[in-house]
């Protein structure tokens, strides 16, 4: 050390070994429940020979008094004071340090009340413990602290780590140690500490970490640079290692905090509503003077610079400049985070909390995104205005931000079943086994669907296994890609039989449910739009509800009002469940994951039983083919179900709150329930279950062959596979057995036999909804255009013909009605043949 | 009336008494017994009417930081926010120290010389939440005009001030004449003497009441109805905010605050210093005016007791019923008895309005009862839309029938559904993250308000998306009883209870529990004259009583009665099964309920089951004729 002066500052919080004289407190923190140090040396200068390198984490204040030494090299203003090469005592070879405003070394004590006494309290019990030396207001022991800490570095393991980011680490190794030598290859020098490690290592640090982390990260910084420099002298890192805590334990709601955790750090989560510009903020004025050009600096305090009045080298008054490029400065961003949806009471309107990120944290996030935010919390007073002695007795709050971890993050990327992942209490755990184990599980749950909806049973429980859904199979290795886990349903009936209901049930009951109106959305409500950003001018892309409903499922009402174009996006989200974009420049495909439940309306208002499905909804069959069960809503006429249903209603408009509920599975107990079926229970065939399901199978396929018909495709196969896998979820089970397979049967079989019945034979088909039309009526219609054709035949050589007389002659040839679409479609078939043309009302012959 | 007592008029000093008093002795609960202390006053006899309200007492004459009452709605919930709970001053020439209490205000008092020690040892940090809450949106004048005339408290007028008696009738008497011209002018709540003070300023509003820019407001106070007037309050919420809810409807007892410092705008400043102030630089300037905006505009009330309202009809005793059950008793036993007889003059009113209609007034007089009582799962049980269609377009029928239902209900509001309208209006609240609040929306109301919808206002034309989402939004609303908030990055639902009454031509494009079409006894030309009559106060109290009682009444069915019921429909599904849905039984059993309560009885009897289904069957039956009106049949 050249001289006293050149070292950097002595920063308080170094100065343990001098707790009798702590500065006066200013309110940065206001009085909570503790006191503690505060570091503000301004003009305090101090030599401190054994006083450990926490200097690297404040932009180290050189007085006035060092200007007398050796110039400064200037600085770049976002590393500041990188003007001592040497930081005293430490092995850090030149890694400048970098300044950690986020811990809140800047914002400094706002008012220094030189009048009031500093109570000495604290700082009695500090000498009375001899050795034990403290940092003042805390129960830190620097020395200890540091030493723990780097036992925790070089000892922790977790043989049992899921994280992501520990992939590709040698979980037996100690944790940390592994991620030290990332750092000195990657150079990037941020180390992330779990605390819950922490807390598993070392419950006393831990409780140190999370009640004095403005004391001890400084102190764990200081730890983690000795140990990285000792084992990796060479490496060269741009500043000195920043340790980042995240994850401390108590995750906080936004609404539990309280000014008991004021100073405290806390991890909460929230969704990013707003982030302001960068914001350069002073950390050091660059003085000069105007008449001997002598320069000086002088540390923000508080948001503000205390200009020199006076030239210490010339004496001249007011003549010192500031010059703002030589200024130091750093980034800092306003952050505006609001509740989460799922963390509020219902009927109140979310919290918002301000976050300030610093440095390399500024534009991490952006507006939409859900974070888990850890940082310390801190309130300041409002500003106090010299000229009123009455203030307002009000503090900002705000969090200053340590870590910030994204938790939707990995959404983007594939399956994000640990981002689902919620917590279950052991208890709910052991009901919801209790739940599973009982043999009748099924039923229950489905009677617990919807209970104002009476009967229906087999609709409920397609639902409910719609609620589970299948098991995810990834096929992109051998290039078939994902398959379709979602099971897609189609209610279809007369109007007034509670669809509508029962679709905002399950929107209801899903956590990621969207709900739209065939009649009011378009194509863009459902898919994604591209828009302009008024603020940025930045194009983005606003995701529509079926990308909103990824991994949850999608509820169409007025399925049938819905505009071709609006249907025709489905096609792609209904089977290979992405959904391509190609719009303003921007190409992408998103995943929509999601599972349809739409509900549709005959469209003469009133189910025709004479006439098919597909005639009845007027739906394009590629789209019906897509679903996995088409259940029709009808009236059931018969007395003994009007009697349920009379006594089922009645009770609903006298019985109490209470009475319902102990009748029936509460809701939450199903959320629950269906939550945690989806992420831990993946059933896979076993293979009796395989055997069962391709006897299945070709069952269906037997079925119809015998009269020309086929009754099965390979997309009915992929949907009993889905059941039968939803059904073994249903009984936590993981493995997909018979009994599941019949029931996928016999539920596949019901929805058939409801909405494929062919109503001119009374048999099932399944062309009906893979080809639009039962093979009857496609014969039907060969047989005419044959008929047609002969007719033409036998007229000879005509080469034109009234349309009208035609359909006349084909009538009174016919034995059987012709109507006037089959004769069209007679017409058109063949036309297609190139035997004729229709143009207007003439038919001419071709060759 | 006896001298307004000192809690009234000083309740700081009786805070600050008890809080000196804890700090001496051992007794660390004065909180609990501050607020212990004056609910016991305010349940004296009468005591609350002796504290002035801030509904009808303009602000200029009420005395800062004396107790006050407030009758409003909770708009939006700001975030909590920390205070100095007990703080210490200091005199640096002295150096004496006192411990003040920071609770109920928002500037610290210091004495002269002093100053707020920062650092004191003694300070305790405190929370507190806020709420923006604004007068009921849509009360009826009658409802003001009751409530303020039922106040004894003594307002100490300034020297301009005259308490004019005669002005008031003066202007009670204008508003018959009023109605003809202006129907939005009703709709403008009186602030009971607020505007008698500057007649001018008034006179000039209802001679252009588009402008709706008041003397001093270019601050939006945030109105969920367009119109509306009357202070808009920040309510400091110091301990169970959680039990509050959006939509709330509150009598909140609490300490004013107007203190000019705590007005943001009024604070000057500096650019380079809110520049580097951290603390400036958090808050855009929208947000600021929002969350701190002048005093005397926004006044902050510091709650110590709120009451929950059931109802905002100043007939009814506003004691919550639970509470004293004697009176409870006697008050149920008188109107009970009174009911069928009130509820004879009530139809034979409602028939001569709906020009002779009596089926008509059967129905207008349920769904004014009518209430969303409980919810099963997703389904609002009690709800009861009325669509009343073939409303003559002529002689503003529409715009009358409206006025007659506004001197009856509580707190009311007409929507002309014009195509104009649903592409402008925002029916729907969202939030405004730039300001961070909750921009109101007009369906942002009090349970049990009346909404009017005018569908014959409506004309061809083409529906933005706006409109599209107001339109579904309405749909949502009469469905599920239920408003989707915009919250940009997803909505957030919020159950309502909002009685919606459609008035069409034909069958009306929204959704609706019942229709019923009107069928006129009058020739158009008379029409006038039937609608024009509307009967004496008193008479019309006695109404007004029986609608908000009859909905508060407790309801049953015995299992006897349920047979018979569940008999008597599948007899109907044997007949037809066609015309007989789940649906019908749904609204049989409403209209049941309804019925059996509109004649002050509290379970079903057969006798109105009966009656119920024959009202039902005149209905459909009429329904019928007029099929096919226009294309919105299912």
């Amino acid at each position: 050390m050249s001289s006293p002066a050149s070292t950097p500052g002595g920063r308080k919080r170094g100065r343990n070994t001098n707790p009798s004289t702590p500065r006066s407190e200013g309110p940065t923190s206001p009085p909570s429940q503790r006191r503690r140090g505060q570091d503000s040396s301004t003009g305090d200068l101090m030599p401190m020979p054994n006083s450990p390198a926490t200097d690297m984490l404040s932009p180290s204040a050189p007085q006035d008094t060092s200007l007398l030494s050796s110039p400064r090299p200037s600085v770049q203003p976002t590393e500041v004071d990188m003007s001592s090469p040497l930081m005293y005592g430490t092995p850090m070879r030149g890694t400048p340090a970098r300044q950690r405003p986020d811990l809140g070394s800047v914002r400094k004590a706002p008012q220094v009340d030189l009048h009031s006494d500093p109570p000495r309290a604290d700082g009695a019990s500090d000498s009375n413990t001899g050795q034990r030396l403290v940092i003042w207001g805390t129960d830190v022991n620097v020395g200890t602290c540091k030493e723990k800490f780097q036992r925790f570095l070089q000892r922790f393991t977790d043989p049992t780590s899921t994280e992501d980011e520990n992939a590709g680490l040698d979980l037996n190794e100690p944790l940390y140690m592994q991620k030290l030598e990332e750092i000195s290859v990657v150079g990037d020098p941020v180390m992330n500490v779990n605390c819950l490690h922490v807390q598993s290592f070392d419950a006393e640090l831990y409780r140190q970490l999370v009640s004095y982390p403005q004391e001890v990260i400084p102190t764990f910084d200081m730890a983690v640079n000795e140990l990285f420099f000792e084992r990796f002298p060479d490496s060269i890192l741009e500043y000195q290692i920043q340790v980042r805590p995240y994850n401390a334990l108590k995750t906080k709601n936004m609404r539990n905090l309280n000014p008991e955790d004021i100073d405290q750090l806390i991890t909460i989560s929230g969704m990013v509503i707003r982030t302001s510009q960068l914001i350069p903020e002073m950390q050091e004025a660059f003085f000069q003077c105007q008449v001997c050009a002598y320069s000086t600096r002088v540390e923000v305090d508080r948001g503000r610079i205390a200009e020199p009045a006076v030239c210490r080298n010339c004496n001249t008054t007011h003549s010192l400049a500031l010059v703002h490029n030589r200024s130091a400065f750093s980034d800092k961003q306003m952050v505006k985070i609001q509740e989460s949806p799922e963390d509020m009471p219902a009927g109140q309107t979310p919290h918002t909390t301000i976050v300030y990120a610093h440095n390399d944290l500024v534009d991490k996030v952006q507006p939409g995104d859900r974070v888990n935010i850890t940082g310390i919390y801190r309130a300041v007073p409002m500003r106090v205005n010299p000229l009123q002695s009455n203030v307002k007795s009000v503090y900002k709050t705000h969090i200053d931000a340590i870590h910030f971890r994204k938790t939707d993050q990995k959404r983007l990327h594939g399956l994000d079943e640990e981002a689902e992942q919620r917590l279950f209490t052991e208890d709910r755990v052991t009901t919801l086994k209790e739940l599973a184990a009982k043999p009748d599980v099924y039923e229950r749950l489905s009677s617990a669907l919807a209970p104002s909806i009476y009967e229906h049973e087999d609709i409920k429980k397609g639902i409910l296994l719609q609620l589970f859904g299948g098991t995810r199979k990834d096929f992109s290795q051998t290039g078939r890609g994902h398959f379709r886990a979602e099971v897609n349903i189609l209610l279809c009936g007369d109007p007034g039989t509670s669809k509508s209901q029962l679709l905002q049930y399950v929107y209801n009951l899903v956590p990621r449910g969207q709900y739209t109106s065939g009649k009011g959305s378009s194509a863009v409500g459902l898919t994604a739009y591209v828009m302009k950003d008024p603020e940025t001018r930045q194009l983005v892309l606003q995701t529509g509800a079926l990308v909103l409903s990824d991994n949850g499922i999608c509820c169409i009402d007025e399925f049938d009002k819905m505009s071709d174009n609006t249907r025709s996006v489905l096609h792609e989200v209904m089977e290979q469940q992405t959904l391509s974009i190609a719009k303003a420049g921007i190409i992408c495909q998103l995943n929509a994951r999601t599972a349809v439940l739409a509900a549709a309306n005959p469209v003469e208002s009133q189910w025709n039983p004479k006439k098919t499905t597909i005639e009845n909804i007027q739906l394009p069959h590629t789209l019906l083919s897509r679903f996995d069960l088409i259940f029709l809503m009808l009236d059931p006429q018969d007395e003994a179900y009007d009697r349920r249903l009379a006594h089922h209603l009645v009770s609903l408009y006298y019985q109490s709150e209470e009475q319902m509920e102990e009748e029936f599975l509460d809701m939450a107990v199903l959320k629950d329930y269906i939550a945690y079926a989806r992420t831990y229970i993946s059933p896979r065939l076993s293979e009796e279950a395989s055997q069962a399901l391709i006897e299945a199978y070709v069952d269906m396929r037997k079925i119809g062959s015998g009269r020309g018909m086929v009754s099965a495709y390979p997309r009915q196969l992929e949907s009993l596979i889905r059941l039968a896998e939803a059904h073994a979820k249903v009984r936590f089970s993981e493995k997909v057995e018979t009994i599941d397979v019949e029931e996928a049967k016999r539920l596949h079989r019901e929805a058939l036999k409801q909405s494929a019945t062919d109503p001119r034979t009374g048999f099932v088909d399944i062309s009906i909804l893979t080809t639009g039309m039962s093979a009857t009526a496609r014969k039907r219609k060969e047989e005419v255009a044959q008929a047609l054709k002969k007719l033409i035949q036998a007229k000879g050589k005509t080469p034109a013909m009234k349309y009208q007389q035609l359909l006349d002659d084909l009538r009174g040839q016919s034995e059987t009605a012709i109507t006037k679409e089959l004769f069209d479609e007679a017409l058109r078939a063949l036309a297609d043949e190139d035997y004729l043309t229709v143009t207007g009302k003439t038919v001419r012959l071709l060759a | 009336m006896p001298s307004t007592p000192d809690w009234i008029n000083e309740p700081l000093a009786v805070v600050q008494g008890l809080f000196a008093s804890s700090q001496n002795g051992p007794s660390s609960e004065w909180e609990a017994k501050a607020v212990e202390f004056f609910k016991d006053r305010l349940k004296e006899k009468d005591a609350h009417t002796w504290v002035p309200s801030l509904n009808d007492v303009p602000l200029h004459y009420l005395k800062p930081n004396s107790l006050v009452k407030f009758r409003c709605l909770i708009q939006d919930m700001f975030d909590p926010e920390f205070y100095m709970g007990v703080y210490e001053t200091a005199d640096p020439a002295t150096k004496t120290k006192e411990l003040r209490c920071g609770k109920y205000r928002d500037v610290t008092e210091c004495g002269v010389r002093q100053q707020v020690d920062y650092n004191s040892r003694n300070t305790v940090t405190a929370e507190r939440q806020t709420f923006y809450c604004v007068p009921i949106p849509g009360e009826n004048a009658w409802v003001k005009d009751s409530y303020a005339g039922s106040s004894q408290a003594r307002v100490v007028p300034s020297t301009s001030y005259a308490p004019s008696r005669q002005k008031r009738s003066y202007e009670e008497d204008d508003e018959g004449d009023d109605m003809d011209t202006q129907p939005q002018k009703q709709r403008e709540p009186h602030s009971g003497q607020y505007q008698h003070g500057n007649g001018d300023c008034k006179r000039l509003e209802t001679e252009a009441p588009s402008s709706q820019v008041g003397s001093a407001s270019h601050l939006d106070l945030n109105f969920p109805l367009p119109g509306e007037k009357g202070p808009s309050c920040l309510v400091k919420v110091y301990e169970d905010w959680d039990s509050f809810k959006l939509n709330d409807t509150l009598e909140v007892y609490g300490i004013l605050s107007v203190s000019p410092a705590l007005s943001a705008l009024a604070d000057e400043k500096d650019a380079s210093s809110s520049f580097l102030d951290p603390s400036e630089s958090m808050e855009t300037a929208e947000e600021q005016r929002v969350h701190s905006p002048p005093a005397s505009l926004v006044p902050r009330l510091h709650m110590l007791y709120a009451k929950m309202l059931r109802h905002n009809n100043p007939l009814l005793p506003s004691v919550p019923l639970e509470d004293n059950s004697a009176c409870k008793e006697e008050l149920l036993s008188s109107t009970l008895r009174d009911m069928p007889s009130v509820r004879t003059e009530l139809l034979s009113f409602f028939t001569h309005v709906l020009l002779g209609d009596a089926l008509a007034a059967e129905y207008l007089i349920l769904h004014l009862i009518s209430t969303v009582y409980s919810r099963r799962d997703v389904l609002p049980l009690g709800k009861f839309t009325l669509n009343l269609s073939g409303c003559p377009t002529a002689a503003s029928f529409t715009e009358r029938l409206y006025r007659i239902i506004q001197q009856l209900v509580p707190s009311s509001f007409y929507l002309g559904m014009s195509l104009q309208n649903m592409n402008r209006m925002r029916l729907v609240p969202k939030k405004d993250y730039v300001a961070n609040r909750l921009v109101s929306g007009v369906l942002q109301l009090a349970s049990n308000t009346s909404l009017f919808l005018d569908e014959t206002q409506l004309e061809p034309g083409q529906l933005d998306p706006t409109g599209v989402s107001n339109v579904t939004a309405l749909g949502n609303l009469i469905s599920w009883q239920k408003v989707d908030y915009d919250f940009n990055y997803h909505q957030m639902e919020f159950s309502c209870s909002i009685n919606v009454l459609i008035a069409s031509e034909g069958r009306s494009l929204l959704p609706s529990d019942c229709q019923v079409h009107l069928q006129s006894q009058v020739p158009p030309p008379h029409m006038e004259d039937y609608m024009s009559s509307i009967p004496l106060t008193a008479q019309l109290n006695k109404l007004r009583l029986y609608l908000s009682v009859a909905r508060l009444l407790d309801y049953s069915i015995s299992d006897e009665v349920t047979k018979s019921v569940e008999d008597d429909f599948v007899d109907m599904r044997k007949d037809d099964p066609q015309s007989v849905s789940a649906d019908d039984l749904h609204r049989m059993l409403v209209v049941a309920r309804l019925l059996s309560l509109s004649l002050g009885q509290t379970s079903l009897s057969r006798d109105s089951w009966h009656r119920a289904k024959h009202m039902e069957e005149l209905r459909r039956s009429r329904v019928e004729q007029h099929k096919s009106v226009n294309g919105n049949e299912p």
